[in-house]
């Protein structure tokens, strides 16, 4: 066995010139070996600091220890105790600013591979013999979640394993949110998602696809007349912004939403086995830096584009996306156009896109969000020639829910106010979590905010119902 | 999934389905539509809820087959279910009751004017529902039209019934004096349902005459909650959404050079499709005489 390495065990992907022209997994996994060589850099510190940067408090070094002894049923064990959707958030975390940012090891080395580590562990697990029977909750509050993406699934999960019966609604056809209409097959395959559902329907989550609670059922008929004890609102941040510059109604400018939607969700790779089409030119140009606008640019490559495009307005020091994608995109070959202020989609006669105008801008002093302001650069004007112009600027929360639901407070962002720790909103019986609350933010985040409010749910019920059972249940489990 | 408790066949291509959707159907208010998707791999598609019995629960839709799934809808028939069924989306028009209401309805936009003329003829409105096809035999739901407004007036461009014209023609007649709809007075609200073309002519008509008016507008769609923006239109200066601040819009205001331009964005894509599908239609036909 060789010395500990300095650096982080890379994962092996596949070659940039193959995996741009399909919807493949990117990443490969880890073997065995490369799994318990990685799990031996672990330093396992008194003062496990990674945790504090894990919103759901994976406890990181017992898992990674788990591995480094090669008991992989212990490493799956403690890791699904904290985090009901590891293979899913071993593939799309931001570690590099939460968990591996704070590791140790970043002093004189480079940190620990922990979402790698997650990873590999959640996919050992996927590789076992399925378990087919179906736990029954015991206890007798129903609970209805709204919404089946990262924050709604977690919070079912958490509030089955306690024993309560749950729903989850999802307004369309497939369970999973923003993981199945967002993020493309390359980054987190439909199989991997699939599997994760299936464990929490496993662990007794009921999922209803096609109710858009506030449109087919009311959210006070869930609490009134369908005998729902408590609601979750994981409904997300859905509504794409636009940037309301001439010419974004031209045929080839799409919210990333769209775009995204109809390749992940509609299959529009597919088309014509698939039914819905998607049209990319020759020349992508997607508006933003965020990680959305990397599964963008990357997708619309492997739908033939010859050229994509990313145009922000601010540098490359402030683009959002994860340094895994934003690395991906470059060896894909993505043009970045850093401190590019898009101003004017062109069009021609027949009122297709064929070109985005552009400013040149600069930096200027600290913004609101702390990041430097951009600023025009005077008579700077040009023009990208592009077919398709999609925008990737960040999305709100839909509010079609919360119109249709007396005495929901939101903020002046169109936010569900909610407490931080507990959920709780600002009606009794209803708590929210995730995107809802915080506007677009991470998938962890989001698990963190489920996690956090099943557990509130579960306190408040416990001292509704007078006894303590509920919660002694709870901090025995583990 | 939801099954379909029977079905009406029209025309040739616009058959009449009841749904059971007990949810829909309790939820349901005039105008509103659903998302409707009939294969795995399959397109979701907006349609308007024709009519609705809570009582029943039950939900009426009308299908004109003009693509890939509104065929593979078209062929389904009694007993069988339609993979996913939802709703109820967008918000019924808001439409004062005061007054004589026409709605106008091209094709199997008449379908669409069924329960909004019932709901606005309880309200207390006067209503006239004026529909028009190219001949007799392709105008649908007279009767029940016939039941649900005041006066039902009926436009063919062959003549072969009722009025011989567009039914723009025939608006400008009621609006310029009482021979259309005896006592019921000119027009002082109107809504048209149907193409975009017949949309268009109806706005200019009413536009001269200054006569508040509303376009039930059918933009491309996928999620049909806000989600997607793929059905962005433009209403005087402003961006809508048509699946959560429509389908209805001020006819006067609504960009319809826009919506049908974007309208057409697949429409080679979309006969690319088609073809496939009689290909594979023509396949299936053939194991089916094999077999026999």
């Amino acid at each position: 066995m060789p010395l500990k390495r300095m650096d982080k065990t890379p994962m092996s992907e596949r070659a940039a010139g193959r995996r741009a022209h399909d919807f493949l997994e990117v990443n490969e996994g880890y073997d065995m070996a490369r799994a318990m060589f990685e799990a031996e850099r672990c330093l396992r510190c008194q003062d496990p600091v990674c945790v504090d940067g894990c919103p759901v408090r994976i406890p990181i070094p017992e898992f990674i220890h788990a591995i480094a002894a090669g008991d992989m049923r212990e490493a799956a064990t403690i890791l699904r105790g904290a985090n009901p959707l590891p293979a899913i958030c071993g593939r799309v975390c931001p570690q590099e600013t939460q968990c591996e940012e704070l590791c140790h090891m970043n002093n004189r080395f480079s940190s620990a591979a922990i979402g790698h580590l997650e990873r590999f562990v959640a996919d050992w697990e996927r590789g076992q013999p399925a378990n087919d029977a179906t736990r029954q909750p015991w206890r007798d509050e129903k609970i209805a979640v709204i919404g089946s993406g990262p924050a709604g699934l977690v919070c079912a999960g958490q509030l089955a394993d306690m024993g309560y019966p749950v729903t989850v609604y999802e307004a369309l056809h497939a369970p999973g949110g923003v993981l199945r209409y967002g993020i493309p097959e390359f980054r987190l395959p439909n199989a991997v998602l699939d599997w994760e559902i299936d464990v929490l329907r496993q662990r007794g989550v009921e999922i209803a696809n096609n109710i858009i609670v506030g449109k087919t059922i009311a959210l006070d008929a869930l609490l009134d007349d369908m005998g729902f004890a408590a609601v979750f609102v994981g409904t997300g941040a859905g509504l794409p912004k636009f940037l309301g510059i001439p010419g974004e109604n031209l045929n080839g400018v799409f919210s990333a939403n769209e775009f995204l939607t109809r390749i992940n969700l509609m299959r529009a790779y597919d088309f014509p086995v698939s039914d819905t089409p998607m049209k990319v030119g020759k020349r992508v140009a997607v508006i933003g830096a965020g990680n959305t606008a990397m599964d963008t640019v990357r997708s619309a490559l492997r739908l033939g584009a010859e050229k994509g495009l990313i145009v922000y307005r601010r540098s490359e020091t402030e683009m959002t996306a994860r340094i895994e994608e934003h690395h991906h995109a470059i060896e894909e070959g993505v043009e970045f156009h850093w401190l590019t202020n898009p101003i004017e989609v062109l069009g021609n006669v027949d009122g297709w896109v064929t070109g985005l105008k552009c400013q040149v801008m600069e930096l200027g002093e600290a913004d609101d969000s702390g990041r430097a302001r951009p600023l025009p650069v005077a008579g700077s004007e040009f023009v990208i020639p592009v077919d398709n112009v999609v925008l990737s600027i960040g999305t709100t929360p839909n509010p079609l829910l919360l119109q249709s639901t007396a005495g929901l407070e939101t903020d002046r962002w169109g936010c569900l106010v909610a407490d931080e720790e507990s959920g709780r909103t600002t009606r009794a019986r209803i708590y929210a979590g995730g995107d809802v609350v915080t506007g677009a933010a991470t998938v962890i985040l989001a698990a963190g905010a489920g996690k956090n409010a099943a557990e509130a749910i579960d306190r408040d019920l416990s001292a509704a119902r007078g006894d303590d059972q509920g919660r002694e249940l709870q901090s025995g489990r583990h | 999934m939801a099954r379909i408790i029977s079905k009406r066949v029209l025309t040739p291509v616009t058959k009449l389905f009841v749904i059971e959707a007990p949810l829909i159907a309790a939820a349901a208010r005039p105008g509103q539509f659903v998302i409707v998707r009939v294969r795995e791999g399959g397109e979701r598609i907006p349609l308007t809820i024709a009519d609705y019995r809570p009582d029943r629960g039950e939900i009426i839709i009308v299908v004109q087959e003009v693509g890939v799934t509104t065929r593979l809808l078209g062929a389904l028939d009694e007993g069988d279910d339609i993979l996913d069924v939802a709703g109820p989306l967008g918000s019924a028009p808001d439409i004062s009751p005061a007054g004589h209401v026409v709605g106008v309805g091209g094709g199997f936009g008449a379908a669409a004017l069924l329960c909004l003329m019932r709901d606005l003829s309880q309200r207390g409105a006067r209503t006239t529902a004026i529909i028009g096809a190219r001949q007799k035999d392709l105008l649908i739901l007279t009767d029940e039209l016939k039941a649900a407004s005041g006066h039902l007036d009926l436009c063919t461009d062959d003549g072969s019934t009722g009025f011989k014209g567009f039914v723009t023609e025939r608006l400008q007649q009621l609006i310029d004096g009482d021979a259309v709809a005896p006592g019921l007075g000119p027009p002082d609200r109107v809504v048209a349902i149907g193409p975009m073309a017949m949309m268009r002519a109806v706005a200019d008509t009413t536009r001269r005459a200054g006569i508040e008016t509303l376009a039930s507008m059918d933009p491309l769609m996928i999620d049909g909650t806000g989600m997607c923006g793929g059905c962005r239109i433009t209403i005087g200066n402003e961006i809508k959404f048509a699946c959560v601040d429509g389908p209805f819009f001020d006819a006067h205001q609504v960009d319809f050079d826009e919506a049908e331009r974007r309208n057409k964005m697949y429409v080679d894509m979309e006969s690319q499709a088609a073809v496939r599908q009689a290909h594979a239609c023509g396949a299936a036909s053939q194991v089916r005489e094999g077999a026999i």
